[in-house]
C-alpha cells in the first residue's frame, strides 16, 4: 500500500501553512462537516480521502472560500482567513482546481490561462512554464477547450491555478471521470509541481492513487474524520475501516497514529 | 425606386436600433440581468446631453464624451449598488428592481422636463443635410452618420471582449462566475465594469436618438426599449453582432411596412418580431457565446 514516494515525507515540523481548526459547514439544513481538523505544513501532499458525500469537496470549497463555515476558523501563513472573500483567498496565495475542472468553455486555451495569471503573485510560473509542463499545449493554445478531452481539460485546471503562483494548491478529485492511464499521467506531473515549492492540499475518492502521492493523509466519513496519518503509518485494514465506517472498533483503534486530533 | 429606398432607409435605421441594443445584449449576456430600465436610461443621457450643451455652451461633439462618461460612471455605481442587490436575490428580482427604476426614471423627468418634446440641436450643418443618389433616394447623413457609429461601437465592443484584460475578465464572469473568483477575480467588480461600458452605448443611443428625432420621458419604454428588445430577438440573445443584423431587419421590416401604408410601419416590425420568435427562436445569428 504506501511506496517510496512516501520515505520522502517533510517532517511535520515548523508553522502549518495551512491550519483548520473545528471546522463545522451546514447546506442548509444539514450538516456537511462536523469539526474537521487538519494541518498542512510547507511542502506536503496532504489527501483527503472518503467516499462520495463524505464532505472532502466540501472541506476543499470551504478552504478557498466558497462556502463559509458555521463554526471554527481556517489559518493561512498564520492569519486568520475564515471571515475573507474567495477571491481575495486566491491572491493571497490559496489556488484551487475545483471538482469538474470549470474551465471558461467559451474562451480559449491561452485566455484561460491568462485568467488565471490576471491577478497572480509573483513567482515561478508563467503560462509559458505551464507550456513546458503540458508540452501539448502550446500547439493548441488558441483552441476552445469545451473542445478537449477530459485529461486535456484538467491539465488546463491546473496550469491556470498555477499560474497564479500559490503557496497553496487545492485539488479537487483530479481523477473523477478519466481514464486510469490519463489519471497516472496527471499525477505524474505533480513532482514537478512540488519542486517549485507549491504545497498541496488534494481530495481523492481514488484511495491507492491519494496514497501513492501523499506524505499524510486524513481519511473521512459522513463528514467526520475517521483516520489520520501518514500512508506508512496506517495499514490497508486501517483505511478501508475508516473509507467505509465499518467496525466501531478498527476505526477508533487506528484513527490517532500521531497523536493528532481526529 | 421607392422600394429600394425604404431597404437602405431600413439598414441604416437599423444602426441606430443596433445602439439601443448592444448595452442590453451585453448585460443579459454577462450579469443576466433583462434591465427593463435600459430605454429610460437612454433618454436620460439625451436629457444629460441637452443639459450638459446648455449650461456650459460647449460644442455638441465635446458634449458627447462628457455624457457617455457621465452613464459609465452612473452604470458601475448602480451595478455594484442596487443591481448587485437584485442579482443577489435572484433573477426574477432583477427583472422587478429594474422595472422599477425605469417607473422612477420617467416620473423623475416627467417631473423636471415637463411632458414636452426636446432634440438634441446638433449646431452642425452637416449633420442636417442628406445626399441624393439618383432619383426618389435622399439620404440623410446624420443616419450616416449614426449607422457608421453602431459599426465602430460594435467593432470596439468586440476588440474590448476579446483582447483587452477586462473584455476577457468579463467573459471568463459570464461562464463561470465561481472559478473566476477562484482566479482572484472579483466578479462583482468586473460585472460593473461591464454595466459601465453597457452604459457608454446607452449614452450613444440616448444621443443619437436625441439628434434623429425628439425625446420625451416616456420615448425610454415606448420606443427604444422595445426596438432594443425586437432588435436583440431577431438578431439572437447574446450575440454583439446580430444586434445590428437584428437591427437592419427590424428597420427594414418597418420601411417596407410604411411604404405599403404608412400606419403598418411599427406593425410590420413586430411581425417581423414575432415570426422571429415563431421560426427561429435563438435569433437569426444563432450563436451561444458572448462575443
Amino acid at each position: 500500500m504506501s511506496t517510496s514516494a512516501n520515505e520522502a515525507a517533510p517532517a511535520q515540523q515548523g508553522a502549518p501553512l495551512l491550519e483548520v481548526r473545528n471546522l463545522v459547514v451546514h447546506h442548509g439544513q444539514l450538516r456537511a462537516l462536523s469539526g474537521i481538523s487538519l494541518r498542512v505544513f510547507p511542502g506536503e501532499v496532504y489527501a483527503i480521502i472518503g467516499a462520495n458525500g463524505a464532505g472532502k469537496s466540501t472541506l476543499l470549497r470551504t478552504i478557498a472560500g466558497l462556502h463559509h463555515p458555521t463554526e471554527g476558523s481556517i489559518v493561512y501563513d498564520g492569519r486568520d482567513v475564515t471571515g475573507m472573500r474567495a477571491e481575495k483567498r486566491a491572491t493571497a496565495g490559496i489556488s484551487m482546481v475545483p471538482e469538474g475542472r470549470r474551465l471558461f468553455p467559451s474562451l480559449t486555451l491561452e485566455e484561460n490561462l491568462k485568467v488565471g495569471a490576471t491577478f497572480a503573485r509573483s513567482g515561478p510560473w508563467t503560462v509559458e512554464r505551464v507550456y513546458d509542463l503540458f508540452t501539448w499545449m502550446k500547439d493548441r493554445r488558441n483552441q476552445k477547450t469545451s473542445q478537449m478531452s477530459g485529461g486535456e481539460q484538467q491539465s488546463v485546471a491546473i496550469g491556470r491555478a498555477l499560474v497564479a503562483n500559490p503557496r497553496v494548491l487545492l485539488l479537487d478529485e483530479l481523477s473523477l471521470g478519466l481514464a486510469p492511464v490519463i489519471v497516472q499521467r496527471i499525477y505524474g506531473m505533480l513532482p514537478q509541481i512540488l519542486s517549485s515549492g507549491v504545497t498541496v492540499l488534494l481530495v481523492e475518492q481514488d484511495v491507492s492513487q491519494a496514497l501513492r502521492v501523499a506524505t499524510h493523509l486524513q481519511c473521512l466519513l459522513e463528514g467526520h474524520s475517521t483516520l489520520e496519518g501518514r500512508p506508512a503509518d496506517v495499514t490497508a485494514e486501517q483505511v478501508e475501516a475508516a473509507y467505509f465506517g465499518m467496525g466501531e472498533h478498527s476505526a477508533a483503534a487506528g484513527s490517532i497514529p500521531e497523536g493528532s486530533e481526529a | 425606386m421607392s422600394w429600394v429606398n425604404a431597404i437602405v432607409q431600413g439598414i441604416l435605421t437599423g444602426g441606430l436600433y443596433a445602439l439601443f441594443a448592444c448595452g442590453l445584449s451585453l448585460m443579459f449576456g454577462v450579469m443576466k440581468v433583462v434591465n427593463l430600465a435600459h430605454g429610460d436610461l437612454a433618454t436620460v443621457a439625451a436629457y444629460i446631453g441637452i443639459g450638459v450643451i446648455a449650461i456650459s455652451h460647449i460644442p455638441f461633439l465635446w458634449s458627447v464624451p462628457i455624457v457617455v462618461l457621465i452613464m459609465a460612471v452612473l452604470g458601475y455605481a448602480l451595478q455594484r449598488s442596487l443591481l448587485q442587490a437584485a442579482i443577489t436575490r435572484g433573477e426574477l428580482t432583477t427583472l422587478i428592481v429594474t422595472f422599477g427604476l425605469s417607473i422612477v426614471i420617467e416620473n423623475g423627468l416627467l417631473q423636471f422636463f415637463t411632458a414636452n418634446n426636446r432634440g438634441i440641436g446638433t449646431g452642425s450643418s452637416l449633420i442636417s443635410s442628406s445626399f441624393s443618389i439618383g432619383a426618389g433616394l435622399q439620404i440623410a447623413w446624420l443616419n450616416v452618420v449614426i449607422f457608421a457609429l453602431a459599426v465602430v461601437v460594435l467593432l470596439g465592443l468586440q476588440y474590448f471582449l476579446s483582447s483587452s484584460k477586462y473584455g476577457r475578465l468579463i467573459r471568463a464572469v459570464a461562464d463561470d462566475r465561481e472559478a473566476a473568483q477562484l482566479s482572484g477575480a472579483d466578479y462583482r467588480h468586473v460585472f460593473g465594469i461591464c454595466a459601465a461600458v453597457a452604459f457608454g452605448t446607452v449614452a450613444l443611443a440616448g444621443i443619437s436618438y436625441g439628434m434623429t428625432t425628439v425625446v420625451s420621458p416616456t420615448t425610454g419604454t415606448d420606443t427604444i426599449l422595445l426596438f432594443a428588445f425586437a432588435a436583440v430577438v431577431i438578431g439572437g440573445l447574446g450575440s454583439l453582432w446580430g444586434t445590428l443584423v437584428g437591427g437592419i431587419v427590424l428597420g427594414v421590416a418597418q420601411q417596407i411596412g410604411a411604404q405599403i401604408n404608412i400606419s403598418y410601419e411599427l406593425l410590420a416590425g413586430y411581425l417581423v418580431f414575432l415570426a422571429v420568435l415563431v421560426v427561429r427562436p435563438q435569433g437569426l445569428t444563432a450563436r451561444r457565446s458572448q462575443s
